[in-house]
């Protein structure tokens, strides 16, 4: 909106925008605040904004009474399965889509699509009866397997393929360069930034997965820092200022992924939007 | 991208190539072309089958058995969805999900849409501080932040309730007390979704034509009128596709009331005080993975399917009326 001649306006304007970051940051502050309090301090009423002597304990308490590093290890192997797993499927999925002519191609492209409409939670029981035949409850695999396919991947990549000029590759094909090379060296490159949407847009919402990890996973061995830090509060159910830490621990990681690189996490989230 | 002058003119010689190939290599061709597509296509495809289309029968297979894990399975047909038609619980937490629904999605219309707006416009300052300000929730782990936000709401020890005491205003009990768990939960859900809506929001800015607004101005229009009859009409396929995510998403909702409603300085269960925060997703997970009964479970699903597909379907009728421009 523009307002030349409000000058007020503007001035609310700002007030408001600024007001509103309040409520938006305050729960981050309140977390890190507390995260270096005592239990009595954390528990006081009326609380204080800055912990009076800040203590590193609740850090050092989340990494020794529970596993957490082994948490962070698992959030982290799962993300990388699943971001390279997705991006590189989407994106050979979406080549053939894009560039190539085949019986069924719309059908097929169409019925992938359409799976957007099937919710995780009605695949869900049959994903679990299959991780048991196939041994996969609680491993690293059963815990990525159901992400691999991302029909909106497969969309977002064809629709970037489609716009790179077919001559092109035509062009490399005659000059005798291989499929897979035309692929990788050739298309991949253009597609870079698509990718980087892709890759970013699931990696954020693969590390908040809870649902299925919660379903697949039955020990430490296998637990993502969501389902660990849900055990880690039922546990220590009053231990508050541990918590806190925990939590600290558990955004850290993407938030400062997010500073480094805020313009490609706002452009992958309003490239897909869509949320699985 | 057009590759360089020099390739254009091979690439014509070469076609004029490929025409002088006999008959049977021509067809060698556009075999190994289609080849090469199957090749590309089939990581996706086996995954297609094996995460989603096999698994979609199985469910629906289940839908029509009953079967709890550990007993034998029989089929029931329509068994469970006459059940669940005639089960209160079903529509208690189905109603929760609509009443979730009703409140987080028009809230976080109603502050991301102004919010994309100001950020939008050309004058404002310290613009991309503000907007990662708002984003910042939205790549935050959900359930870090519902830890937070489980203790801001502790009805004695909380932050909240100390700044209502403060301001001398009743103290609720919020995740408690039955009557205001859900509303407390539906502030984070609004909390944690403002910046992806505000950023669709910003997208969906950026392809309005710059001289429909200049145009608007030049005749003298207030900005008041300019967001109603200009700004807000074409926006309207992006409000339509947010909507549709955040109702879907709402529909979706798991993590929030579990988290919030398990564990914490009072341990309840998921979905407590009193069944108040059972949102169907819940409903559906503790059928399953609960009581294990796993046929009823997946009919349940079902219905968020159904629902699901409705409001996708509405969006594709709606998204074809030609928006005028």
């Amino acid at each position: 909106m523009d307002l030349p001649e409000y000058r007020w306006l503007k001035t609310l304007t700002y007030l408001l925008l600024t007001l509103g970051l309040v409520p938006m940051l305050l729960p981050f502050l309140w977390m890190v605040s507390s995260a270096f309090k005592t239990l009595p301090e954390v528990m006081q009423v009326p609380p204080t904004w800055f912990p009076k002597q800040p203590i590193l304990e609740n850090f050092v308490a989340v990494f020794t009474q529970f596993p957490f590093a082994r948490y962070i290890l698992n959030s982290v192997a799962v993300a990388a399965i699943v971001v390279f797993g997705v991006t590189i499927v989407s994106a050979m999925a979406g080549y053939a889509f894009s560039k190539f002519t085949f019986p069924g191609r719309d059908v097929l492209f169409i019925a992938m699509l359409a799976s957007l409409m099937v919710p995780f939670q009605v695949r869900m029981i049959p994903l679990y009866l299959m991780s048991i035949k196939f041994r996969l409850v609680d491993t690293i695999a059963g815990l990525s397997f159901p992400w691999l396919f991302d029909a909106f991947g497969i969309f977002l990549m064809r629709q970037f393929m489609q716009t790179i000029p077919t001559e092109l590759i035509e062009a490399a094909r005659i000059d005798g360069a291989s499929e897979l090379r035309i692929f990788w060296t050739i298309l991949l490159p253009l597609v870079k930034p698509a990718l980087a949407a892709l890759g970013i847009f699931t990696l954020v919402g693969n590390w908040e997965e809870f649902l299925w990890p919660l379903i697949v996973t039955t020990s430490d061995a296998s637990r993502t820092i969501p389902v660990g830090l849900q055990r880690f509060s039922e546990q220590y159910m009053s231990n508050i200022h541990w918590q806190m830490a925990a939590a600290t621990v558990a955004v850290t990681p993407l938030i400062i992924a997010f500073l480094l690189f805020q313009r490609q996490f706002i452009q992958g989230i309003a490239l897909t939007g869509l949320k699985d | 991208m057009r590759p360089a002058g020099a390739k254009v003119t091979q690439q014509a010689e070469a076609r004029r190539g490929i025409r002088a190939i006999p008959r049977r290599a021509l067809l060698t061709y556009r075999t190994r072309h289609v080849l090469w597509a199957f090749a590309f296509l089939a990581p996706a495809f086996v995954l297609f089958f094996f995460i989603v289309v096999y698994p979609l029968g199985w469910a629906l297979a289940l839908s029509l058995q009953d079967w709890s894990f550990f007993g034998a399975k029989r089929f029931i047909g329509l068994g469970n969805y006459v059940r669940l038609w005639n089960d209160p619980l079903f529509w208690k937490s189905l109603g929760i999900s609509f009443k979730w629904t009703i409140g987080v999605v028009p809230a976080i219309l109603m502050i991301s849409l102004p919010l994309a707006l100001f950020l939008n416009a050309g004058w404002l300052r310290l613009k991309s501080l503000y907007r990662t300000g708002y984003f910042v929730p939205v790549v935050t782990n959900i359930v870090a932040v519902a830890f937070v936000w489980r203790w801001m709401f502790d009805p004695d020890f909380g932050v909240i309730n100390w700044f209502l005491g403060v301001l001398g205003l009743p103290k609720p009990g919020w995740l408690a007390d039955p009557a205001w768990a859900l509303y407390a939960m539906m502030v984070v859900g609004v909390w944690k979704q403002i910046g992806q809506a505000m950023v669709l929001f910003l997208a969906g800015l950026q392809t309005i034509p710059q001289e429909f607004v200049d145009a608007a101005k030049i005749d003298g229009a207030s900005p008041w009128k300019l967001f109603w009859k200009i700004t807000l009409p074409l926006l309207n396929p992006t409000l339509l596709f947010v909507v549709v995510i955040l109702v879907i998403n709402a529909f979706r909702v798991f993590t929030i009331p579990y988290v919030m409603s398990a564990g914490g300085l009072q341990a309840r269960t998921p979905g407590g005080p009193l069944d108040s925060t059972r949102v169907f997703v819940l409903h559906i997970y503790d059928i399953g993975f609960r009581q294990f009964q796993l046929g009823y479970a997946s009919a349940n699903a079902f219905v968020l399917m159904a629902l699901i597909i409705v409001v996708t379907l509405i969006q594709i009728k709606l998204i074809q009326r030609p928006f005028e421009y």
